[in-house]
């Protein structure tokens, strides 16, 4: 089947997504490719290495698999080439940009792709070690978030420099700001902020 | 018809200055903004990177509160907000199960049933057709419009402009009395939310949008996102040094731009909370 009948066909070979919570979908023991298809709606194998993901994505100098690379590892399904991807640092690199999928021929959601690989490097604890302090932004930021509903830039800054070690980063920053007025010493703290705290258990 | 707000964190902190001059304009032309009561974050990227069911749990509990507010429409400023609500009411229109399963955790009715729109599409809707006879100090500069990636991607989702070389800034520019260059890199990334876990990439990515900028003598860069707004202008001094050279050009929110063309002052758009000085003269 060449690529033009698997673009005709393609909503043909969509299956009908499964009614799982995401942790589940993310547990699973199955190639990525085809976890990627059963949960996200995403075909790989749609994909004809033309390129252009690559070519458009800001980072991918800094990558150790451009996007297109990363579609091509996961047309082979070999546990190999899965494991290699989740413990990629690219998946971490890509900044959701979504310049890969609008430029994308076969309209692959690649920044869906990534969403889910990281998803699943973190659950399979095989993060890249080079990944550690973009890691450690995401949790200090999230952090923030589940204990006052709202971020609170100034304790943010402090998580992250607790946990990426990085202390001595932006403390010329920090006196501009304050002089600008844009920083704040005092959370937020929402009403509601029990029941975001429940949404973050719920959707642990 | 009813038109809420939802600020979003960065607007009530780094982007206080944003906050000031869409709340300087709706003063300005007598449109009501109430705020999205007890709103709560978007998760942003943290979210979307790490746990899906959180990234739509959370703009689900805004979206439910709007309605709850009867709020027919809600404007976001913040490009990365804005992004999050739409994707989100996408995601639970296209999928009923998942909608339910959201619904379930969020404790709360969604119906989906405001629309969100950002900045630009305010500016468009309420102030440009009032615009006439109200513009006593045109814009009379050459600017770069710097779209960034989360107003105009994914297009499918937003169906908003153009994906790439979008024109709604420029065109609102142009009613001000400026003159947009033209300016390919409109939509590259700035770096988004690497500013602190890696600003090498940040400076590398919004010096290319700099320097481009500056290359074709544009005299400001317009933006309407608060994070592009922090990568490149409070960022600068590591964009510069990372770049060795001295980049100057100043970076102004779209609703501040029209501020000053409105003949408000400096201090009452924010313009004096810029690491970047403004020369409004």
């Amino acid at each position: 089947m060449n690529v033009f009948s698997f673009y005709v066909f393609s909503p043909v070979l969509n299956k009908k997504k499964t009614n799982m919570s995401h942790t589940e979908t993310l547990t699973e023991n199955s190639s990525l490719a085809h976890s990627l298809e059963k949960h996200v709606d995403v075909l790989s194998r749609k994909c004809y290495q033309c390129g252009k993901c690559s070519a458009g994505c800001p980072v991918a100098d800094e990558m150790d698999l451009t996007p297109s690379m990363v579609m091509r590892l996961l047309q082979t399904e070999s546990p190999v080439n899965d494991e290699k991807l989740l413990r990629s640092h690219s998946i971490w690199l890509c900044l959701t940009c979504e310049m890969c999928l609008c430029r994308c021929p076969m309209e692959i959601d690649i920044p869906n792709v990534m969403d889910f690989l990281r998803q699943k490097s973190i659950k399979e604890k095989k993060v890249n070690p080079e990944a550690k302090n973009i890691i450690a932004f995401h949790k200090s930021f999230l952090n923030s978030i589940r204990l006052t509903g709202r971020l609170f830039e100034f304790g943010l800054t402090l998580d992250y420099k607790r946990r990426s070690m990085a202390l001595m980063q932006d403390v010329l920053l920090a006196p501009r700001m304050i002089t600008r007025g844009k920083l704040h010493f005092i959370p937020e703290i929402i009403k509601g902020r029990a029941h975001v705290a429940r949404i973050f258990k719920k959707t642990k | 018809m009813k038109t809420g707000i939802y600020p979003g964190c960065s607007l009530n902190g780094s982007a206080r200055d944003y906050n000031e001059s869409v709340f300087a304009l709706a003063e300005a032309f007598g449109l009501k903004l109430e705020q999205v009561a007890d709103w709560n974050c978007c998760g942003a990227t943290a979210a979307h990177n790490l746990n899906k069911d959180l990234s739509l749990a959370l703009p689900a509990r805004i979206l439910s509160l709007a309605e709850q507010n009867g709020m027919d429409e809600i404007i976001v400023p913040c490009a990365a907000c804005y992004n999050r609500l739409t994707v989100t009411q996408n995601e639970l229109k296209r999928d009923p199960e998942l909608k339910n399963r959201i619904s379930e955790v969020i404790e709360m009715s969604y119906n989906g049933t405001s629309q969100i729109i950002n900045v630009i599409e305010w500016i468009d809707k309420y102030i440009i057709p009032e615009l006439e006879g109200k513009v006593i100090k045109p814009f009379d500069r050459k600017v770069a419009c710097y779209y960034g990636c989360l107003l105009v991607r994914p297009y499918k989702v937003l169906g908003y402009d153009r994906p790439e070389d979008p024109q709604s800034m420029d065109i609102v520019m142009s009613k001000i009395g400026a003159t947009p260059v033209y300016y390919p890199f409109k939509t590259e990334c700035c770096g988004a939310g690497f500013s602190m876990s890696r600003t090498d990439i940040v400076a590398n990515l919004s010096g290319k949008i700099i320097e481009d900028a500056e290359s074709r003598s544009a005299e400001a860069i317009i933006v309407a996102c608060p994070m592009c707004h922090s990568n490149l202008d409070m960022r600068r001094d590591d964009i510069n040094k990372y770049w060795n050279k001295k980049f100057e050009i100043p970076v102004i929110f779209i609703t501040q731009a029209v501020g000053l063309a409105l003949g408000l002052s400096a201090e009452k758009v924010g313009l004096k909370r810029h690491f970047v000085d403004v020369n409004v003269g």
